[in-house]
C-alpha cells in the first residue's frame, strides 16, 4: 500500500488516531511518519526520566512533614526535585509524604510485595504446598526462625529491626 | 522455546543502610563499599574477579557494555566504581552506578525462572554480610523511586524482525506500557532498537513480586513471539524478503567495507533466514556471538586501540567474510 500523504513511497507505519470521538488510520512510510513527528516509537524514556520526575516531584503536594532537609545525608526535597534521586535510606522517611504521590504516579502501586532480607529464603520455583500440615510446619518453622532473630535483636539492642520481627511474628500468628 | 529469544537478564538494586546513595556519596565511602561488596562474595561458590573501572582502558569499558556485562551509564563515571564479574561472565555485580548494588544475571536464551534463581542466590549471600535498605511499605530502597520494592528489573532480548518489518511493533509499545513491561533498544536504557533487536522488560516494581512480575513478562512474551512467527510465515512467502535474506547473506560473505548499522542490519536479515530455515550458514547462536564480536570496541579491543572509523568497517567485513564462508 502506497503512503498516504506523499503516495509515493510504499507505507511502513499506521497511525491511528481518535480526534472528538472519531476514530482514523494513516497509513504511511518512513519519510512521511518522520516528518509528522511519528516515528518515535519508543520515545526515549529514560533519557529524560529525570526531568520527567522532577516534574512529578514539582507537582507533589507541598512539604507536609515540615522537614526542610534529611537528617542523615542532608538532601533537601529542592534536591530530590532538581536530580529525580533520593539522596539516602532515611530520605524515603523524612519526606515520605511528599514522595508518596510521585511513587504512586510510577508504580500505582504504594505496598512492597515479594522479597525482603532476612531470614527466610525466598525462591521463584517455589511450588505452593497443598498439603495443609507441610504447610504449618513451614509456618512454624519460619515464626521459630524469626523468634530467634527477634531474641537476638533486643539483645543487640536493634530494636528498629525488633519491632519489624515483632509485628511479623504478630501477622504470622495471625 | 525459541529462536526469538536472544537472551534472559535479572538485574536487582540493592543499597547499603549505612551509606548515603551514590548521588551523595564521597569518594571514600564509595571504596569502602567496593571493598566491602568483595568481603561478602567471597562465601559465595561462584568465583568472582574484580575489575576497577580507573584501572582499565576506555576500550575495555566500552567492550563491557557491549557484551552486556555492565551498563553504559556506569562508565560514564570511573573514580570509586568496579565490577565484580563471574568467572564465566554471567553475574556481574556493578558497585556504585546508580545503586551501591546493581546485581545482574545474563542467560542465553529464554530463562527467566533459572536466572532469578542464581540472582536470588547470590543476593541471599551478599545479605549475609551487608545490611540492606529495606522498608517495610517501600520494599528495598533505590536511589531512584522507580525501582523501589523489588528493585528487580527482569529483561528479554527479542529478536523481532517480522514484526518491525510489518510495523507491528510501532504499535506494541504503548500497549506494554499499560501491561507494567517497557520495551527498548539493544543496550537498554535510552539506545534505539538495531537490527530488530528489543528489550522488554517490567516497568514496575512495586506492589508486584518477583514471581508475579517474571510470570507477567514470560506471558506477554510468549504471546509476542506466536505472533512473530506467524508473521514471519506470510513474509517469508514473499519473495522479496527471501530475497534481501539471501542478499543480506551474499553481502556479509564479499564486503570489503562494511559500518556498524549495515551490519547489524544484515545480520539481522540472516539470522531471521537462519532461524526459519531459508538459509544454511552460521547458527543463531552463532550469529549472537557474532554480534557482540563485531561492535566497535570489541574490535578495538582485540584487534588495536588507534584504529580509525575506516580501519574498523575494512577489520569488521574481514572478519564476516571469514565467518561467513
Amino acid at each position: 500500500m502506497l503512503c498516504q500523504h506523499c503516495q509515493k513511497n510504499e507505507a511502513t507505519t499506521v497511525v491511528k488516531t481518535m480526534i472528538n470521538g472519531k476514530y482514523a488510520e494513516y497509513r504511511l512510510c518512513p519519510a512521511c511518519a518522520h516528518e509528522l513527528g511519528y516515528d518515535a516509537m519508543f520515545p526515549d524514556f529514560s533519557a529524560d526520566f529525570g526531568g520527567l520526575l522532577s516534574s512529578f516531584f514539582s507537582n507533589a503536594l507541598p512539604a507536609i512533614s515540615g522537614a526542610t532537609h534529611c537528617q542523615s545525608c542532608g538532601s533537601t526535597l529542592n534536591d530530590i526535585r532538581r536530580t529525580g534521586k533520593v539522596g539516602c535510606a532515611d530520605c524515603y522517611d523524612t519526606f515520605f509524604s511528599e514522595l508518596m504521590p510521585t511513587i504512586r504516579n510510577v508504580h500505582g502501586n504504594t505496598e512492597h510485595k515479594g522479597k525482603r532480607p532476612g531470614a527466610i529464603e525466598y525462591t521463584v520455583n517455589e511450588e505452593p504446598s497443598s498439603d495443609t500440615a507441610s504447610k504449618k510446619q513451614d509456618k512454624d518453622k519460619t515464626l521459630q526462625a524469626l523468634r530467634d532473630e527477634l531474641k537476638q535483636a533486643i539483645e543487640s539492642e536493634n530494636f528498629e529491626r525488633a519491632a519489624q520481627l515483632r509485628d511479623r511474628i504478630k501477622g504470622l500468628e495471625g | 522455546m525459541s529462536e526469538a529469544v536472544v537472551s534472559t537478564r535479572i538485574r536487582l538494586a540493592r543499597n547499603l543502610k549505612e551509606y548515603p546513595f551514590p548521588i551523595r556519596l564521597g569518594a571514600d565511602q564509595a571504596r569502602e563499599i567496593v571493598d566491602r561488596v568483595g568481603e561478602a562474595l567471597k562465601d559465595s561458590e561462584l568465583k568472582f574477579h574484580r575489575v576497577d573501572l580507573d584501572a582499565i582502558p576506555e576500550t575495555i569499558r566500552v567492550s563491557m557494555i557491549e557484551r552486556h556485562l555492565v551498563s553504559p551509564d556506569f562508565i560514564s563515571q570511573k573514580e570509586g566504581r568496579a565490577v565484580y564479574l563471574s568467572d564465566d561472565n554471567t553475574v556481574s555485580i556493578m558497585v556504585n552506578e546508580e545503586d551501591h548494588i546493581r546485581l545482574q544475571v545474563i542467560r542465553d536464551g529464554f530463562e527467566l525462572n533459572e536466572a532469578f534463581a542464581v540472582a536470588d542466590k547470590v543476593d541471599n549471600i551478599l545479605s549475609k554480610k551487608l545490611n540492606f535498605a529495606f522498608h517495610e511499605r517501600l520494599g528495598y530502597l533505590t536511589q531512584c523511586p522507580t525501582n523501589l520494592g523489588t528493585g528487580m528489573r527482569a529483561s528479554v532480548m527479542l529478536h523481532l524482525p517480522a514484526l518491525e518489518m510489518s510495523g507491528v511493533v510501532n504499535r506494541i509499545g504503548a500497549n506494554l506500557s499499560k501491561l507494567g513491561l517497557t520495551m527498548r533498544g539493544l543496550y537498554g536504557e535510552s539506545t534505539k532498537p538495531t537490527g530488530a533487536f528489543f528489550q522488554l522488560s517490567n516497568q514496575v516494581t512495586l506492589g508486584i513480586s518477583e514471581k508475579a512480575a517474571i510470570e507477567n513478562l514470560q506471558n506477554i512474551t510468549t504471546q509476542l513471539i506466536a505472533q512473530e512467527m506467524r508473521t514471519r510465515e506470510n513474509l517469508l512467502n514473499d519473495i522479496e524478503i527471501q530475497d534481501r535474506i539471501h542478499r543480506a547473506l551474499g553481502t556479509l560473505k564479499s564486503a570489503l567495507l562494511m559500518d556498524h548499522s549495515e551490519a547489524m542490519r544484515l545480520l539481522s536479515l540472516v539470522r531471521l533466514g537462519v532461524s526459519e530455515k531459508k538459509l544454511e550458514t552460521l547458527s543463531a547462536d552463532s550469529i549472537d556471538k557474532l554480534i557482540v564480536e563485531i561492535q566497535p570496541a570489541s574490535i578495538m579491543t582485540r584487534y588495536g586501540e588507534d584504529m580509525s572509523p575506516r580501519e574498523r568497517d575494512q577489520k569488521r567485513a574481514e572478519i564476516l567474510r571469514a565467518r561467513f564462508e
